[in-house]
């Protein structure tokens, strides 16, 4: 594993689709090491937010820096190796065994001539191994459940070996199991590993357990920024979210 | 040439059913492809109307090609048919099937789609009206041996895929299923003028007819020269870009998440496959379900990496064509795109029921 995590800074991003404004004056800094996660109500601009700093938004306005420099100065391929981006819900056109999926994460490193060489399939397996898929690996990843394919594609994106994971809502479709084996599985590739993790969830309950800091977008602006017990007080959950707090079980307590 | 993904990784311990079966050693099927795509050529030199034993059909070719010190115990006729008819016929084939499967394996994994083959995006229809016209003009006209049906059914197919590229913003972030549905609706636009164009055709319905079921029979080694270079630098640069092909399974952004400038790489895919196609059907005309049916047979055995499908599907498309070609000449000159859908529907049907469990389209 790299070990290193890498930092990121938003310096007055915006972004617009057509007439429609979805993300403005986004100032953040998310330093190497930090585990993150991004909350906001549905249209709220994080998934937009995500593709900002991925650099798949076109026509972003404002400055995105990786580890200090500016996302434009990376091809594809060398910001593919500082960031891993686990994707949501994947289709695969055609069968394709877990070990072939996981392969893909070493991508960036291949020659487009030569191929793998032998350390990216030692990166796969220890990838595999690491998030626990080893025992899937000759499985037609169409074919899983979709705990088991959400591991896969996180196992895709620790073998990219970026610094920083970034993850758009990795728990939706799971079961309360899953979900914890997943949010268990970042904090321990934060905190062994020392990756950055940045994470979109939608489930309050498990950002404030999991994560340390948490940042709530509410029409494309960033509202909040801090520990979850500041972040998430009721005030704030009914003016962004439009609910009363009693519905959210742990903050009703 | 590294052809397997990930080598190095330890087998699971537990069975898992037939897909873990059916994954072979792609380096090993590639060594028997060129040994069947070898004997698919001698095969397809010395059987046709006139056979030619194949020692002679051999020692014709090392006579000629190598300076095989062998006796000439045949006749100038038998000579003339070896070098002048079937050898361009046989190398035509194999160029048209290696390009042909080739494209489709881009175009399924460009598309995401495992039903697109290379004439989806309107290459047949463009290729197929510019024959017509070039059957409906009444110019005589040859260049570089090739007639005004090469050229234009050539130029026909690069243009209709322009068009489709064009008008769907191909290029920028305009998704891929309105590349598929502008490929839908140009072909159909095309196809009308192709119906027009037969309408009016009169005594030439026939040869378009002919045309637009594919055949090798008129095949010149003029034709293949100016044909067999545009597919083979195609091709290769096909067989470069693996790494771009996988990186597209799981779609484009995530392909741009994996390193690809998706943007390019999309651009220049769509070129070359278009391209290899386009000289593919100025060749021989429209011949179905090699370009369908080799790559999933590929994939079926090897599995989806580019890497490996690539390289296989080149081999083994060739040898098909060679020896569909061959069939089709068995009952005297049937279009060889009879062949491959008689063959390959059954075969591919086949191959499905058998993998159920591990492969879906």
């Amino acid at each position: 594993m790299s070990g290193v995590g890498v930092g990121v800074e938003l310096r007055g991003v915006g972004l617009s689709y057509g007439h429609r404004r979805v993300l403005d004056g986004i100032d953040l800094v998310i330093a190497a090491g930090e585990r993150v996660c991004l909350l906001g109500p549905n249209g709220a601009g994080k998934s937009s937010l995500l593709r900002c700093i991925t650099g798949v938004a076109p026509d972003r306005e404002g400055a995105v820096l990786i580890d200090d420099v500016p996302l434009e100065e990376f091809s594809r391929e060398t910001l593919a190796r500082r960031l891993a981006v686990v994707p949501g819900q994947v289709q695969l056109p055609f069968a394709t065994r877990v070990e072939e999926v996981v392969a893909l994460g070493r991508l960036p490193y291949e020659h487009p001539l030569r191929g793998p060489r032998a350390e990216d399939r030692a990166a796969v397996t220890a990838a595999m191994a690491r998030v626990g898929v080893a025992d899937l690996a000759g499985r037609d990843a169409r074919e899983l459940s979709l705990g088991e394919r959400q591991l896969v594609v996180l196992a895709m994106a620790v073998a990219q070996q970026g610094g920083i994971l970034i993850l758009d809502e990795p728990t939706m479709h799971l079961d309360l199991r899953h979900q914890v084996e997943v949010m268990e599985l970042l904090v321990d590739l934060n905190e062994r590993d020392g990756l950055t993790v940045l994470a979109v969830l939608h489930d309050l309950a498990l950002a404030a357990h999991f994560f340390p800091r948490l940042l709530l977008l509410d029409h494309g602006r960033l509202v909040e920024d801090g520990a979850p017990a500041d972040v998430l007080t009721p005030d704030r959950v009914r003016a962004v979210y439009g609910v009363d707090p009693k519905f959210v079980p742990f903050m009703a307590s | 040439m590294s052809t397997e993904l990930a080598p190095g990784i330890a087998r699971p311990t537990i069975a898992i059913g037939r897909f873990e079966a059916i994954r072979r050693r792609p380096a090993r099927l590639f060594v028997l492809g060129l040994g069947v795509l070898a004997v698919s050529i001698a095969l397809g030199i010395a059987f046709g109307s006139v056979s030619i034993p194949l020692d002679q059909t051999l020692a014709i070719l090392g006579h000629r090609f190598i300076g095989w010190p062998s006796a000439v115990t045949w006749s100038p006729s038998t000579e003339t048919i070896v070098l002048e008819l079937r050898l361009p016929r046989v190398l035509s084939a194999a160029t048209v099937g290696m390009g042909l499967a080739l494209a489709g394996v881009v175009l399924q994994g460009l598309l995401r789609n495992p039903l697109a083959d290379p004439y989806v995006l309107g290459t047949a229809s463009g290729a197929a009206l510019g024959a017509a016209v070039a059957l409906l003009v009444p110019i005589q006209f040859a260049f570089l041996g090739l007639g005004l049906l090469h050229l234009l059914a050539f130029a026909g197919a690069l243009i209709a895929v322009w068009l489709v590229y064009r008008l769907s913003g191909g290029g920028s972030s305009g998704s891929i299923t309105s590349v598929l549905l502008t490929g839908y609706a140009v072909g159909s636009l095309l196809a009308a003028g192709l119906a027009m164009a037969m309408f009016l055709s009169g005594d030439n319905l026939r040869q378009i007819f002919f045309y637009l079921l594919g055949s090798f029979a008129a095949s010149t080694w003029a034709q293949l020269a100016v044909a067999l270079p545009i597919v083979a630098v195609g091709s290769a640069l096909i067989l470069s870009r693996a790494r771009s092909l996988n990186a597209l399974l799981l779609g484009d952004e995530a392909a741009q998440h994996l390193g690809l400038n998706v943007r390019r790489e999309r651009t220049l895919l769509l070129a070359l496959a278009s391209l290899v196609t386009a000289a593919s059907v100025a060749l021989a005309g429209l011949i179905g379900f090699v370009g369908l049916v080799v790559p999933h047979v590929v994939r079926l055995v090897v599995g989806p990496n580019a890497r490996a499908v690539l390289p296989l599907a080149a081999v083994y498309g060739a040898s098909f064509l060679v020896l569909a070609d061959l069939v089709a000449r068995i009952p005297g000159e049937l279009p060889v795109g009879i062949v491959t859908a008689v063959v390959g529907a059954p075969f591919f049907l086949a191959l499905l029921r058998r993998y159920r469990t591990g492969y879906q389209l």
